[in-house]
């Protein structure tokens, strides 16, 4: 179990992360959502032991990372944004070293053994870790932090670096390592916080700005999207039939996509579902549609849509 | 620090690192004992002792300028520093794999004694009372090249600022000679590491010397062990 108290973090007067607090449960996957320099990475590194906070609380199974690091340390598998890889090393005796490192007490090479199997680098073990691939770092780096088999795992961005096929394995592991461990892991990907996680903790400049089981984050998230459309016909009189369907708030033509088809987006009312009508409408005046979408939303339109509760973030003041 | 220890005292060897610095020991020690005392059919091995102070201040360095730097740049502390175990242990750890490699490097000197012990009888007591303070010397200046090491992340720096240190360290009692203000001369005297390594060259061998060398590769240590905590807390 992770728990997490008004925790606080300043360099100089930059707050990197500015009173946060979340907790993760015993067989709970967390996903840490935000940008770049939300202060995904230095929440890890507080929690880990390796930087300390400036003030707050954290917690690993109710011990304070600050009051007795060494247990607490001892209880956290960590994966850094960067794979803390001695090049110079092979990767079995990097992995034997980490063993002797976190004084762990199971069969060593069984072990060992084990955990290659599960990351898929037993054919690597006798490289040279300088020589490995970006994935296969990753993916030594990962093993490195399951070294000892700690309840706790804390994975900064594991699946960098690694192809579309490894990235879905990683997951499944991952996955597979939530059903007894506590695990956070920090993406900057919605999808793969969403494929993974059970509860979501999206972060922006060092505030949370929600903290919500996955499926209650999503379907938030999911109503009232934007639909891009594609029609072949005349640009002003399908904006205004489009324009006119019940349901419809406002209409943008973006471009012409191919010649004589052009591209609008159609933003609902909220509530409502106007895809139906718009297929109807535009076939009845005989107008092709040629391509149909909601707008997945970017990362950014996320923060801006929990911050400002709306993707529009100009809406709220038309409407007041 | 039994793993760190074994790790670093290993990475010595799987790099050239470890080979060079021995070779370095060893052959230049050789080259002076030959031309100190055998070529010129001396039993003094006090000048082999003084020579190896100069090359272990400019070698030393080499030894320890990547011990905390490589792993700074290359973000592997991250994996010590949120590992259980203690700073000290890392430290130590550290420490005294370079010593390790150090002494891998001088372990030939009292074999020069023990050749000449064919021809001549030699004073043994002063032969080993000349190497335990080789010992202590090669302590402070692992343990001060660690420090320095530790405060960047460039092998370079660190290698050029611990050879500066010690170059400042040896130029101490010169220092002392020219400053007319007595207190800094008495002191700087006082700390003069050369003056006391001296005393051991020429057989002097002082209970407060001995005490003296343990003291300042405590502080070092101690003050890596500090810099490893203050990073945590910027």
């Amino acid at each position: 179990m992770i728990e997490v108290q008004n925790l606080s973090k300043n360099y100089g007067s930059n707050k990197a992360v500015d009173n946060i607090s979340f907790r993760a449960e015993e067989g709970e996957i967390l996903g840490f959502l935000g940008p770049n320099g939300a202060g995904k990475s230095t929440t890890m590194n507080i929690l880990t032991g390796y930087i300390s906070s400036t003030a707050g609380k954290a917690m690993i199974d109710g011990i304070d990372v600050l009051d007795d690091p060494i247990a607490a340390k001892r209880r956290i598998g960590y994966l850094p944004e960067y794979p803390p890889l001695y090049t110079d090393m092979t990767v079995n005796s990097y992995l034997k070293f980490v063993y002797e490192l976190k004084k762990c007490k199971l069969p060593r090479n069984s072990h060992l053994n084990e955990i290659c199997d599960l990351v898929k680098i037993s054919d690597v073990g006798r490289r040279t870790i300088r020589n490995l691939s970006k994935g296969y770092r990753q993916r030594v780096g990962l093993a490195q932090a399951l070294v000892g088999n700690p309840g706790t795992l804390i994975l900064d961005e594991p699946t960098v670096g690694l192809d579309p096929k490894q990235i879905i394995e990683i997951r499944s592991l991952i996955k597979k390592l939530g059903k007894n461990h506590t695990v956070i892991l920090s993406s900057h990907i919605l999808p793969e916080i969403q494929a993974v996680c059970d509860r979501i903790v999206v972060i922006n400049k060092g505030k949370i700005v929600a903290n919500e089981k996955a499926g209650v984050l999503a379907a938030g998230l999911s109503e009232n999207l934007s639909l891009k459309v594609r029609v072949e016909g005349s640009e002003a009189e399908v904006k205004k039939l489009l324009g006119g369907i019940h349901g419809v708030k406002n209409i943008m033509s973006l471009r012409e996509a191919e010649a004589g088809v052009f591209e609008f987006e159609i933003e609902p009312k909220k509530g409502e579902d106007v895809r139906r009508e718009i297929f109807k409408n535009l076939s009845s005046r005989n107008y092709p549609l040629l391509m149909m979408k909601s707008n997945e939303l970017t990362l950014e339109e996320v923060f801006l849509k929990l911050i400002t509760g709306d993707i529009y973030g100009n809406v709220k003041n038309e409407e007041s | 620090m039994l793993a760190i220890f074994k790790r670093e005292t290993i990475a010595y060897f799987t790099s050239p690192i470890g080979y060079v610095f021995v070779a370095v020991c060893m052959m230049s020690s050789g080259l002076f004992f030959y031309l100190s005392a055998l070529g010129v059919g001396s039993t003094d091995l006090t000048g082999v002792f003084q020579f190896m102070y100069f090359v272990l201040m400019i070698f030393v360095p080499v030894l320890t300028m990547r011990l905390m730097s490589e792993e700074k740049r290359q973000k592997a502390d991250q994996l010590l520093l949120t590992a259980p175990v203690s700073l000290i242990g890392l430290v130590t750890g550290k420490f005294l794999s370079a010593y390790a490699v150090f002494l891998l490097g001088v372990c030939i000197l009292p074999v020069y004694g023990i050749v000449l012990s064919f021809f001549v009888s030699i004073s043994w007591m002063t032969l080993w009372g000349n190497f335990v303070g080789l010992l202590l010397l090669g302590g402070v200046y692992v343990a001060l090249g660690l420090f320095v090491s530790s405060l960047t992340e460039n092998q370079m720096i660190a290698a050029v600022g611990s050879i500066f240190l010690n170059l400042v360290i040896f130029l101490m009692n010169m220092l002392a000679a020219v400053i007319p203000v007595r207190i800094i001369s008495n002191t700087l005297r006082n700390i003069s590491i050369f003056d006391r390594y001296a005393d051991f060259t020429i057989g002097i061998f002082v209970v407060a010397n001995v005490l003296f060398f343990i003291t300042v590769i405590a502080i070092f240590l101690f003050l890596t062990v500090r810099v490893l905590e203050r990073r945590r807390w910027a």
